[in-house]
């Protein structure tokens, strides 16, 4: 059940991109075309879940010798390294999941939403609802957590796909538009808050 | 002149938040109140200028394959530094600006800069681009922290101006963030296209 309130929160009520901010540049830079937002959406899913394990166990190590305040510096190298790494498992063992994901994959180390998770699944700073702050709560809250965040993006860019063939004032074009789209996102997805 | 002129640049022609639109997450997260805006936008300033710095001091030594990592962990120790000395010194801010403070990582200005100036240029004009675009997002997240705090709880810099029953209380949560910025670029561009 705990299980359960995890992902509820944190695909609706806490969602990634509308109520905690992380992952707004690929939200805004990869959301025109619907096709190219579920690719960036799978491509975030498969790296949050591996870079949350991978940092997870990683932080226990740091927690052990007593080296916490490296975790930006060695969270950020294992990241990045991780997507290097996946990029090329994903060239050699499957070519076309490679050609769905591989424009995003270099894009994904800088957003921003992969390192805000790992960290705060290594502080256990999230809502665990009962279960154990652990390895298995906190890979469920990082799959929850991208499926949030692909859900927004899919919505977002159905939206701007419409909002194309609007004629707007000149001043509104591009990304102000996008963003008071996104506002008005962000207050029906306010309404989820209390659910749980 | 060509100093001011790279100072200005990020300042006002490459303004981070309003023209770039770069840095999004700690723009939106971030400016609840004016004064958080403007210690986040400092923050950053002062990674950027450090990081620019060293990267500009050591292009000639960082070879080209790794730069992008040599760079991000440059950039990761200035933010580490910055991170503790407001845990230390400024605790309630550290408390309200939270996960932030070691996304600054991530924030595309300072990778961007690097890159794009840094890597390039001399120690002195890194300094003076660091500084340009540091204070340009600082102004950007104060304006937009000014905005918000305003419109939602009728006071500026924590000072009332009106009483906060008469805010629009949608302002200092989430889809305010959105719509407050959304406007005021908007207002950028009108007035760029006027020139």
């Amino acid at each position: 059940m705990a299980y359960f309130l995890i992902i509820i929160s944190a695909i609706l009520v806490n969602n990634i991109v509308f109520t905690q901010f992380l992952g707004i540049c690929p939200f805004i830079g990869v959301s025109k075309k619907i096709d190219t937002a579920i690719g960036m959406g799978a491509a975030v899913i498969f790296v949050l879940i591996l870079s949350t394990i991978v940092t997870y166990l990683i932080n226990l190590l740091l927690v052990k010798f007593q080296l916490e305040f490296l975790q930006t510096i060695v969270f950020i190298l294992v990241i990045a390294a991780l997507v290097q790494m996946v990029e090329i498992i994903l060239k050699k063992i499957s070519p076309s999941l490679y050609q769905a994901l591989g424009v995003f994959l270099p894009l994904i180390t800088t957003n921003c939403c992969i390192l805000g998770v790992a960290i705060l699944v290594a502080q256990g700073n999230y809502k665990t609802f009962g279960a154990e702050a652990g390895l298995l709560t906190g890979t469920i809250f990082a799959f929850a957590t991208a499926v949030g965040f692909a859900l927004a993006l899919v919505l977002f860019a159905g939206i701007r796909e419409q909002l194309s063939m609007v004629k707007l004032p000149k001043g509104m074009e591009g990304s102000p538009i996008a963003l008071i789209v996104a506002g008005l996102l962000a207050i029906a997805f306010m309404g989820f808050s209390g659910i749980v | 002149m060509n100093n001011l002129k790279i100072f200005l640049n990020g300042l006002i022609k490459e303004n981070p938040t309003f023209v770039m639109l770069l840095g999004m997450c700690p723009t939106l997260g971030t400016t609840t109140s004016a004064i958080n805006g403007m210690g986040m936008g400092l923050a950053t300033a002062f990674v950027l200028i450090c990081s620019n710095v060293v990267i500009a001091a050591l292009k000639n030594l960082i070879p080209d394959k790794v730069h992008i990592p040599v760079y991000i962990v440059i950039i990761a120790t200035f933010v580490t530094i910055i991170q503790m000395c407001i845990e230390a010194y400024m605790p309630a801010l550290y408390e309200s600006l939270g996960l932030f403070i070691p996304l600054i990582v991530v924030n595309c200005i300072v990778l961007g800069r690097a890159e794009a100036f840094a890597a390039k240029n001399n120690v002195w004009s890194s300094f003076l681009d660091g500084a340009g675009s540091g204070l340009g997002f600082t102004f950007g997240l104060t304006l937009l922290g000014l905005v918000r705090e305003l419109l939602g709880t009728g006071k500026a810099f924590s000072l009332t101006l009106f009483p906060e029953n008469y805010g629009i209380l949608i302002f200092v949560l989430a889809p305010g963030a959105f719509l407050a910025l959304g406007y005021l670029i908007a207002i950028f561009n009108k007035l760029n296209t006027k020139q």
